[in-house]
Parts: C-alpha cells; structure tokens; sequence
C-alpha cells in the first residue's frame, strides 16, 4: 500500500450517459484538509463527478480511492467518511428541523444522549437555535441550506461534499454560508462545486475547472492568474470625439494584446478594456500615444485579471 | 436494524402527521365497515366472511394510495440523493419503508376490529375465522404494499406510481378469476390461478391456513422487493 496524504484520488475517471460522455478519463487529487472548488459551466461534469465519488452512481471506467480504498468495493466506509450535500438541499419538507435532524441522526446509527448532543452541537453550529421547531416547508432557502449543512455535520464526516451550496440565496446568506464552509473547512476536506468564480476564489485553496467533463486547469486562484501568463487589465476612460475611434487605435500600441469597448452609463465618454502582454506595464506607453493622437484622457487605472476573465478563456 | 426501524418510524409517523393518512383511515374505515353492516340484517347472520370479500377490492384502490409516494417523491424532492448516499445498503432503506408503511396498515386494520366486537354483541361469531380473515387480509396488504412501492420506484410521478400499481395489482388480482380463465388456453389455467393474488386470499380466508398460501405471499413480497432493489441499483449506470 502506498502511503500518500492523499484523503481523495481520481484515477481516470469517466462516466457515460448512453453515448453522452459526462466525463472523460479526468484525474486528480486532493489532500487531507484542502478546500477545493469544482468551477465549471453548467453541464461540465461537476455533479457528476460528486455523485460518483458519494457512491450514488458508478464510474462507467476508472476508480476514486478514499483514503486509500477503492470507494466501490468499500462503499460503505466511504459514505460513512462522507457528508454529501446535493444541489438545493433536498429535505423532507413536512417535517421540523428537529424531527429531520433527530431521523438523520437515528439513520446515521446514533442514539439517546449522544444523538442529542450532537444535534444541539450543530444546530448551534449552523444558527438554526431558533428554528428548530419549525416545518422545514416553511423556512426560507438559506434555512434550508443551513438545515442540509447540518444535516452532513451530523455524521461528523471527514469530507464534505458540497454541490452548488449558494445557489439562489440572496447575497447576505451567501456571505454566511461561505463562512460557515470555511469555519468547516478548518478541520475537513472539502469539495465545493460552483459557476460562481468570487465564491470559489472566496472559499477555496485550489481550484479545478472543469468542461465537457475534462479538467481544463488546476491551481490556486494565483497560480490560475499567472498561467495566463500574469496578464493585466487597463482600464481607459476618453472623452468621446466623433469620428475618432479609440479601439481600432489602441490596438496598434506594441504589447496590448486585445481591446476592448465597455458600454457605458456616462454620455460623452468612451470606456476600454486594454489586455496587456504578460508582465508588461503599458501604462506610460498608453498615455504617451493617447496624448500624441490627440484623444482626452480622463482616467487610467490598471488591475489584475479576475478570475472571471480566466475562466472565460479557459472555457472559450 | 437500527438503521430500518428509523427509516420505518419515520415514514409511520409521516402518515400519522398528515391528513392524508387520516383520510385514508377514514375512508378505509368507513367504506369497509358500510359495505359490510348493510347486508349483515339482510342476510340474518352472525358472520364475518362477507367481510373479507370486499377486502382484496378495496385494498386495490387504496393501497397504491399509500404507496405511491414512498420513491416518487424522494425522487421527486430529491432526497433520495441523500438516503442512498448515507452509509446504509438499499435493501435497508426498502426494507424500512415497506415496514413503516406495514405498521400504518396494521394500524388500519386493527381499526376494523370494531366490526366483529360489535357481532359479538348480536351471537356468537366464528373468532377462527375472523383471525384467518384478517391473516389473509395481512399478508395480502404486504403483498399490495410490495408491488406498490415498487411501482412508487418506477416513476417521479406520483399519480403514475398510484395507475401502475392499480394495474399490476389488478391483473395479479384477476388472473385467478373465472371470469378471465373461461378465456385462457386449459393448460395455462392452474398457472394462472396459482399466481393470482385473489385464489390464495379466498382460501385462508375460509379459514384453511395452508403453509402453501403463506409462502405463495412471502414469494411476492420478496420477489418485488426484490424488483425495487433492482430498480434502485438501475439509478447507478
């Protein structure tokens, strides 16, 4: 047996609907502790690759070890090892927070005093004190996410997994969700997918994209960045001369490499995007050849390639 | 154990905690009881076979009813995802929602009781046979039950689940009738009636408790929970 702090391997995984491959022969891993973020359009294969791993499908070739067991000789162990939350937080509507937890509890193979402390322990953890007593209908799609999180809390699982925990929730409760993933987070492995890019750069330490079910790119948001080769954005704002087009013209600058009109709220002025050359500073260059052709310029400013702009051009 | 007896308490209580499950112990109560009493001055008897006649016919309509959510509507909520993603075999979660279900339709029949305590006020009835009666009544709701939740695990739908249970009920209920046997090639016709629901009912329910019919009835329950472990496995590929 190889001794790996590998709490999670993919190795060639694929999976096909009929002639629909939903994945194609991905791999990878991720270490005891890490948060990770699936990133992908919709459709790419994240929920795929999450229902596989929690054992509610199989792999049609390739394997998934957790902790080093192949999860579909030892699918009990790895459900045990794993809290798994789908999208939208499926519950059982007509019961109470209470009753739903204390059945969760009962399934998961508590009991008595135990099984009691461990649904105050996470009720407590996930701020339902106050709801408990109320019909899982009634509550509100935060809640209900809060209800699911603390539902897979209640297994103590070493690995959460968690799909799309933020969708269609306002953007209060996302913040509190998110940090109540990454309060998780501290002492579990986590896998989170999303199409959100800010909430994985929020939440994660690494990030997988995924599309037509291949991983496209792996790193941190950072390393992401510098893939592409640390391009910059710089933003120019111009007064609007009729018959003078700015964009045309800035692509002749040496080392931009695309130009960009932004539609704006202000009449009277024009906004562009400017994508510079790896590493380069444009700025002095750009303000020397705008004053030279004659176009008025209101402000400039320089910022990093989001990950926004990264995960557009990977998944162009 | 403990993992089925939790799934069953929780689908138990989900009846009692619904009006549904309350008008369906209404209806069941009401409906059985009148067909009953309104023949019994008529017929002048201390009896309560007629009683059992009824029950494989109203049992067709209102056991799918129970059944028809048991899967469809995991599937349809999603929970499903859930239930088979926790760290319990499938057989465990079937085995827990057929017995839930069980214990709400003993609950229904034990309401039933009323009827031979009351004929036990007008003469003396035949307890033998009304414990034989309610035997057959038993194992022919766990055989309903077993074909039901099967169907439930066909469909998203609920109202599909309740037709198609309907139906395969009703045919395993019919092709022991004469009525449908006058219709059959001879040979076939022993086949027939040893597969149907109804001849094997008729016969403990006279009061001849045969090992023969109880097995028959713990073949079905086994062979469609059996099915619906299979169908479960299907959602895997």
């Amino acid at each position: 047996m190889i001794l790996s702090n590998h709490m999670i391997e993919v190795i060639n995984l694929s999976k096909n609907y009929g002639t629909f491959k939903a994945l194609d022969d991905i791999s990878f891993s991720i270490k005891k502790g890490e948060i990770i973020g699936l990133l992908g359009p919709n459709g790419a294969g994240k929920t795929t690759t999450m229902k596989i791993l929690t054992c509610y499908l199989a792999a049609s070739s390739g394997k998934i070890l957790v902790d080093g067991l192949d999860i579909s000789e030892h699918s009990i162990e790895t459900r045990r090892k794993i809290g798994y939350l789908p999208e939208n937080a499926p519950l059982y509507e007509d019961m109470t927070v209470w009753e739903y937890l204390d059945f969760s509890g009962a399934v998961l193979g508590l009991g008595g005093e135990a099984k009691r402390g461990k649904i105050d322990e996470v009720v407590a953890s996930c701020s339902l004190g106050d709801k408990k007593h109320e019909l899982i209908t009634h509550l509100s799609k935060g809640y209900r996410q809060r209800v699911g999180l603390a539902r897979v809390l209640l297994g103590d699982p070493e690995i959460l997994v968690l799909d799309e925990p933020t969708v269609g929730l306002d953007p209060n409760q996302i913040v509190e969700i998110r940090e109540l993933i990454k309060k998780i987070g501290r002492s579990k492995t986590v896998i989170l997918s999303s199409h959100i890019l800010s909430e994985v750069e929020a939440t994660c330490d690494r990030v997988l994209i995924i599309k037509g079910g291949h991983i496209i790119a792996t790193g941190t948001p950072e390393e992401l960045r510098a893939s592409k080769g640390g391009q910059s954005r710089i933003m120019i704002v111009l007064e609007d001369i009729s018959g003078r087009d700015p964009v045309s013209a800035l692509g002749g600058v040496p080392g931009v490499t695309g130009v960009e009109k932004i539609k704006s709220h202000e009449t009277g002025v024009v906004i562009c995007s400017v994508i510079c050359e790896g590493g380069k500073d444009l700025r002095k260059p750009l303000i020397a050849f705008l004053r030279d052709h004659g176009f008025v310029l209101l402000e400039l400013s320089r910022t990093q390639l989001s990950l926004e702009d990264i995960f557009v051009q990977f998944t162009k | 154990m403990g993992r089925i007896w939790a799934i069953a308490k929780k689908e138990l209580s989900g009846y009692l905690n619904s009006p549904a499950g309350y008008i369906f112990l209404s209806v069941f109560l009401v409906f059985s009881s009148w067909i009953y009493w309104r023949t019994v001055f008529l017929v002048g008897e201390v009896s309560f076979r007629s009683f059992f006649n009824y029950i494989p016919w109203i049992f067709l309509f209102l056991i799918p009813a129970i059944s028809m959510k048991l899967w469809s509507e995991e599937k349809k909520l999603g929970t499903m995802e859930v239930l088979l993603t926790w760290p319990i075999r499938d057989w465990e979660a079937i085995l827990g929602k057929f017995f839930g279900s069980l214990g709400f339709l003993i609950l229904a029949l034990a309401g039933t009781l009323i009827s031979p305590l009351a004929l036990s006020y007008l003469g003396s009835p035949d307890w033998g046979m009304i414990f034989s009666g309610y035997m057959a009544s038993l194992l022919l709701a766990a055989s309903y039950l077993a074909i039901g939740m099967w169907a439930s695990a066909l469909s998203r739908n609920q109202i599909v689940a309740f037709i198609m249970g309907v139906l395969f009920i009703f045919m395993l209920l019919l092709a022991g009738s004469e009525m449908f046997l006058y219709f059959v090639p001879v040979f076939l016709t022993p086949i027939l009636s040893y597969l149907s629901l109804g001849t094997h009912f008729d016969s403990i329910a006279k009061g001849v408790i045969d090992s023969r019919d109880v097995l028959y009835y713990f073949s079905v329950i086994f062979f469609f929970l059996y099915l619906n472990k299979y169908l479960l496995s299907l959602r895997k590929n």
